[in-house]
Order: structure tokens, then C-alpha cells, then sequence
């Protein structure tokens, strides 16, 4: 009987060697999400190390030159490592330590997933390898150095478009041939059952910040929350605790690259269709023969050709909304923030200020609005500059 | 008896495994002719996938020559249709879910069916998952082969019981490709196999040498070779034929005398 389903999507599309791996996986989360000495441990720390709560800021001169909606960033870029990607790491690696496991590797596009996965292993004293293809070392020459001084081993991916979904591939086939010892710390809401589930559920806490936050701050609840998707796992940590709330707008947004209309593209809800791939079933960027499509966007860690199967399911039924954002208009975003609330966001984040920069003049001033800022945008200083045709080193 | 129950009535089966379209389509049909020729009882036809999850460098390289040369799904049916009338040993294709699913999962397996196909092996398709093609390889007489891997453990009653065709017992953890130790506990995995079903067992996954062939031949029913011959194809391309004709009488003279 198939397991983890959202609808129709999620699954296991697995080799046969990796079930009983993520069978052991889905029971011992089981046993430890509801463990109150694992969780204690886990809030502290986030709290202690990771710096939780993050901040829910109101942008007042933003929200000033926009003049509509009342926006409120959420500033998961001031976590330690500069990202919401720790939240996920070290639940996943606090889980592989209790479940004995001595070894873990993950993919990463950006390189923030793998940083937060070699940080988090240093931390609890893993052993960890990280996946990254060989085109992304180069964009994100100081995410491979960061991790190699926190002592990861860093493993360029040459198959493939190396880029992330070659990066992914490489990390389940090591996975399939070390596993006693092994834990794969999937850096999304992706991949086979029980992963799209334990993400989410780790990612979940910035949804439960800005409920409670928010709450404090204007009594009520957001108009509209606001995230950048590439396979979604800050988007559905921004969106989880909102799910029954319909008055709450759920927005995620793509990259599209340079446009929906061209092949350089990595929007999938808006290109892609129902398939197949990385142990999931999803929507994905294919051709007639399903093969999947090489995708292409600004932003490393959008620069994927799927999207997590609870998103394709929230699509279905439209209780999310996805939307394409353009490179152009991500680099604007990315100047703008910086210029008017002096927060420098990823550019992964800048697609989610970008959309909102369309919204919010069409809102009242009643309303509000909450952007997720996912990452910190220092490592796309040297990718943009070079958008605007201007060469900087570091 | 099926065709593929027939490769496994005469001793134990040798499995020959290919690239489809790799260098190019022509070629294919060449290879499957003399392999065919050599001693093979069976042939996978690999339908090449952008992005094969369970393949080493040898078979993934294969893929991206075959796609890069223009290899499609549709063109593997036209050239297995073409070959079929020549060949009498049964042909399974082993492809990617996304193959199947993205070409349209009826229409792909009942146009397998209709050009000679016999079974189809899909490795990252486990047994929760196989209710997504296993009704169309039914209603088509299509069967649908399943695996077992070292870790399958306490799964390989629920497999086994199930199973159709041959069952592809993995030889040892990690992806395809030649390696010179496999999984201690194979033959445990292959009795275990055999408890539970009279299907026949085929070894698969880094056998490359007549000596590894004969030592699997004693566990199994049939051993099952790729990244060997596929390897050939990318050292002699366009004139790899000789060579793999070679490979295959080699192998399968290694096993024949094993009972």
C-alpha cells in the first residue's frame, strides 16, 4: 500500500535497496516527534543555537512606499548560517544521532542546506559529505569553502545539467550503497515518503512564530503570506499553520527564470506536469517523453525541476496559489529591499519580495501582508553585480 | 509457459542488458541480433532516462549518449517492432518510472506489448508502488518483474509471493555497475526468494566476469549482465558488435555447465 500521500501526489518511488531505510526512518520519527525529551532538546536548540525565534519585522518604510498592504518580514535570514535551512538539519540530524546513525550526507543547490547540514554535523559530531553540482561550486565558491572549514567533505556532481536535481541523484545513490551507518538529510519537502512530511514538519515552526507573533502585534491574522518555492520547504514551513485558516492567502513563487514562455525556466507549477521523479509523484519539468527538463534560474537553490508534493496538492486544490517570478524582477527585489529596509535578501527571498512588490499596492492599508525572508542575500552579492554587468571578488 | 519462463527452462539463463540507442539505434538492433545469437536467454532493453537514479557511471554515460543521440521511446518501439519477427528470446525493457508514466502508462505498456515486449523492469518502482502499472502490464501480458535487494530483509515474503517473470535479486548495496565483492547474505536472499516462490531468480548488479557469472549461476536461476557490455559500447561504439558477441559466448559458456 503506497504511503505518504497528498492527494494523488508523494509516494515512495524508490530502489528497492533504500525501503527498509526510510521505513526505519518514518518509525523512528514517529516514535521521537511525540518523544518530549527529543523535542526539548530540539527547542533548545533552536533557540540556544539557531537563534529562534526569528523576528517578525514590519517593513515601515516599504509598506510607506508601496502604499498599500502593511508588510511584515519574516526574518528567518537572521538564523544562524544565514537561512531557514537549519531548522530542518537539526531536526534531522538530532534524529539520525538518536536513531544510532554516525554518518550523514545531503544535496545542496545554493549551498545553504549544506552548510546548515555540515554545521548541525559538526555540532552533534557526524561524519558529513555534502552533494553539490560542479556549476554550483562556481556560483557558490563560498559555501564550498564554508563547509569544507566546518568539516564536511564536499563532492562535486559532474552528471547530468550539475546543478541541484544532479546533486539530489548523486546523494541517493551514495545513500544506496552506505546505509547502516548513513542518514540523508533531504534539504527540502521533496523525495520519498516519510522526508516531504518531516521536513515540513521541522520548517513548521515559522508559520507558528508568525501566527503567535503576529497575533501580538496586530491581533488578527495575515491577509496573505508570502514565499519563494523551489522545491518548498520554507514556503510550506511559512504556510503550515495557516492551512486552516482560509482567509489567509498562501502565495509561492517560482522562478521563472528568464520568463515562462522561454526554456529558461525553473517555474514548474506554471511549465511543468504531473510525473514521476526523485521517489515522488509531482509536477515536474519534462518533455513528451518525460525526460526531465534542464531548468535554469538566477537563483541556485530554485534551480530545480520539481516541486514538493504537499505543494502540487495545495495547488490542486487550490488552497495555495503559485506564481512565476522572472530573474529580472527577483535582482529588482533584491536592490529594492536593500535600499529601502536595508536588509540584503537571497536572492531565492527576493522572488517573494518581488511578488509582494505587485501585491500590496492592490491591497488595502488594513491589510497585511508577512514575506518570508528564507536566506540572507550575501552570497548573491557576486551574481547579481554580474547580472548588472559589473565584476566584483571577493 | 511464457517466453520468459521458456529462458529459464534450458539451465541457467544469461541476461544480457543494453542502452537503447547508444551510440545509435542501429547499432542497438545490430547487438541485439548477435547477442541474441551468442547464447543470451533473455535481453533488457534499457530505454535511456535523463536522470537514472540507480545507474553508476558506466550505464548513466550510456543514457546521456543515447539521448544526446537522439534516442526516443517512440524510435526503441519502432526498432524493437522491426527486430522482433528475428529474435526468439524474450525482451523486457527496464526504464524509469517517468518513462512509463510520462509517455502515458496505457499507452506505453500496450504498445510494448504490441510490438513483442515481454515484461518490464522498473527499479525505482518498489512493490507500495507497482499498483501504478501493474493493472496495464496485466491487462496487456506484460509482466512486470520485481526486485529484491540485500536490505529487503523481512519484504521479500510480500515480493516474492507476488512476483512474476523472473525475480532480480540485487547482488549487493549501491548502483549498477562492475565490483569485485558483492552481499554476503545473496544466497541467503535467493533461497529466501525461493521459499516463497517458484518464479526464477536472476542475479544482477556488478557481475562483469565468467568467474563471478558461474559463482552467481550457483545461487541463481540466471545471472544478469550491463555495465560489462555496456562498457564495450563505449569503448568500440559503431563497432562494438564482435566484441559484445565475444562477451556474451564467454559469460554464457562460463554458466552453461553449471546445473
Amino acid at each position: 500500500m503506497s504511503k505518504g500521500r497528498f492527494g494523488i501526489h508523494g509516494g515512495q518511488y524508490i530502489p528497492e535497496t533504500l525501503m527498509n531505510a526510510v521505513i526505519e526512518l518514518e518509525e523512528a520519527y514517529n516514535y521521537f516527534k511525540d518523544d518530549p525529551q527529543f523535542n526539548e532538546e530540539l527547542t533548545e536548540l533552536f533557540n540556544e543555537y539557531a537563534g529562534r525565534p526569528s523576528r517578525l519585522y514590519l517593513a515601515k518604510n516599504m509598506t510607506r512606499d508601496l502604499g498599500g498592504a502593511k508588510i511584515y518580514l519574516k526574518r528567518e535570514d537572521l538564523n544562524h548560517t544565514g537561512a531557514h535551512k537549519i531548522n530542518n538539519v537539526l531536526g534531522q540530524a538530532l534524529l539520525a544521532k538518536k536513531m544510532g546513525k554516525t554518518r550523514v550526507i545531503a544535496e545542496t543547490g545554493a549551498g545553504q542546506h549544506g552548510v546548515a547540514a555540515a554545521t548541525a554535523a559538526t555540532l552533534m559530531g557526524l561524519e558529513c559529505e555534502v552533494f553539490m553540482g560542479e556549476e554550483d561550486t562556481r556560483r557558490q565558491a563560498l559555501n564550498v569553502y564554508k563547509m569544507r572549514l566546518l568539516g564536511a567533505k564536499v563532492h562535486p556532481v559532474t552528471s547530468g545539467t550539475a546543478t541541484l536535481k544532479d546533486a539530489v541523484s548523486e546523494t541517493m545513490r551514495e545513500w544506496t550503497s552506505r546505509i547502516a551507518d548513513t542518514h540523508y538529510i533531504l534539504g527540502s519537502v521533496m523525495g520519498p515518503h516519510p522526508f516531504p512530511i518531516i521536513v515540513r514538519d521541522f520548517q513548521s515552526v515559522i508559520s507558528r512564530e508568525i501566527k503567535s507573533q503576529l497575533l501580538e502585534k496586530e491581533g488578527r491574522l495575515p491577509d496573505a503570506v508570502i514565499a519563494c518555492v523551489g522545491g518548498g520547504s520554507n514556503a510550506i514551513g511559512a504556510f503550515y499553520h495557516f492551512l486552516n485558516d482560509p482567509d489567509v492567502q498562501l502565495i509561492g513563487c517560482e522562478a521563472a527564470g528568464r520568463g515562462v514562455d522561454t526554456f529558461e525556466t525553473a517555474a514548474t507549477i506554471a511549465t511543468g506536469r504531473l510525473g514521476i521523479f526523485h521517489g515522488m509523484k509531482s509536477y515536474f519539468c519534462q518533455d513528451q517523453y518525460g525526460q526531465i527538463a534542464p531548468v535554469y534560474s538566477i537563483s541556485a537553490g530554485l534551480d530545480y525541476p520539481g516541486i514538493g508534493p504537499e505543494h502540487a496538492y495545495l495547488h490542486d486544490i487550490g488552497r495555495a496559489q503559485y506564481v512565476p517570478v522572472t530573474d529580472d524582477e527577483a535582482v529588482e527585489a533584491f536592490e529594492y529591499l536593500s535600499r529601502t529596509e536595508g536588509i540584503i535578501p537571497a536572492i531565492e527571498s527576493a522572488h517573494a519580495v518581488a511578488y509582494a512588490m505587485k501585491l500590496a499596492p492592490q491591497m488595502s492599508k488594513e491589510q497585511v501582508i508577512v514575506i518570508n525572508i528564507s536566506g540572507r542575500g550575501d552570497k548573491d552579492c557576486v551574481s547579481v553585480a554580474r547580472y548588472r554587468g559589473e565584476e566584483i571578488s571577493e | 509457459m511464457s517466453r520468459i519462463a521458456q529462458a529459464f527452462a534450458n539451465g541457467k539463463a544469461f541476461i544480457a542488458f543494453l542502452t537503447c540507442g547508444d551510440p545509435d539505434i542501429e547499432t542497438t538492433e545490430q547487438l541485439i541480433k548477435t547477442i541474441a545469437e551468442s547464447g543470451a536467454d533473455l535481453i533488457e532493453l534499457g530505454i535511456p532516462f535523463s536522470d537514472p537514479t540507480a545507474e553508476g557511471p558506466v550505464i548513466q554515460a550510456a543514457n546521456l549518449r543515447a539521448i544526446n543521440g537522439g534516442a526516443t521511446t517512440d524510435k526503441i518501439f519502432a526498432m524493437v517492432e522491426r527486430i522482433r519477427p528475428q529474435i526468439k528470446i524474450p525482451m523486457v525493457f527496464m526504464t524509469y518510472a517517468n518513462v512509463v508514466f510520462g509517455y502515458g502508462t496505457e499507452r506505453f505498456i500496450h504498445k510494448a506489448a504490441e510490438v513483442g515486449i515481454d515484461g518490464l523492469i522498473l527499479p525505482d518502482v518498489p512493490y507500495e508502488e507497482k499498483g501504478d502499472f501493474l493493472p496495464a502490464c496485466q491487462q496487456n501480458g506484460l509482466e512486470l518483474i520485481s526486485l529484491v535487494a540485500p536490505t529487503s530483509d523481512d519484504r521479500i515474503a510480500m515480493i516474492a509471493r507476488e512476483a512474476e517473470g523472473f525475480v532480480y535479486c540485487v547482488s549487493s548495496l549501491g548502483v549498477t555497475g562492475e565490483r569485485s565483492k558483492f552481499s554476503n547474505h545473496i544466497g541467503e536472499v535467493v533461497s529466501l526468494v525461493r521459499h516463497f516462490t517458484s518464479v526464477p531468480t536472476a542475479i544482477g548488479f556488478g557481475i562483469s566476469t565468467p568467474q563471478q557469472a558461474s559463482d552467481m549461476a550457483m545461487l541463481a536461476d540466471g545471472v544478469i549482465v550491463g555495465s560489462a557490455i555496456v562498457k564495450l559500447v563505449a569503448q568500440y561504439g559503431r563497432q562494438a558488435v564482435p566484441h559484445a558477441a565475444e562477451y556474451v559466448h564467454s559469460m554464457k559458456t562460463a554458466i552453461s555447465e553449471i546445473k
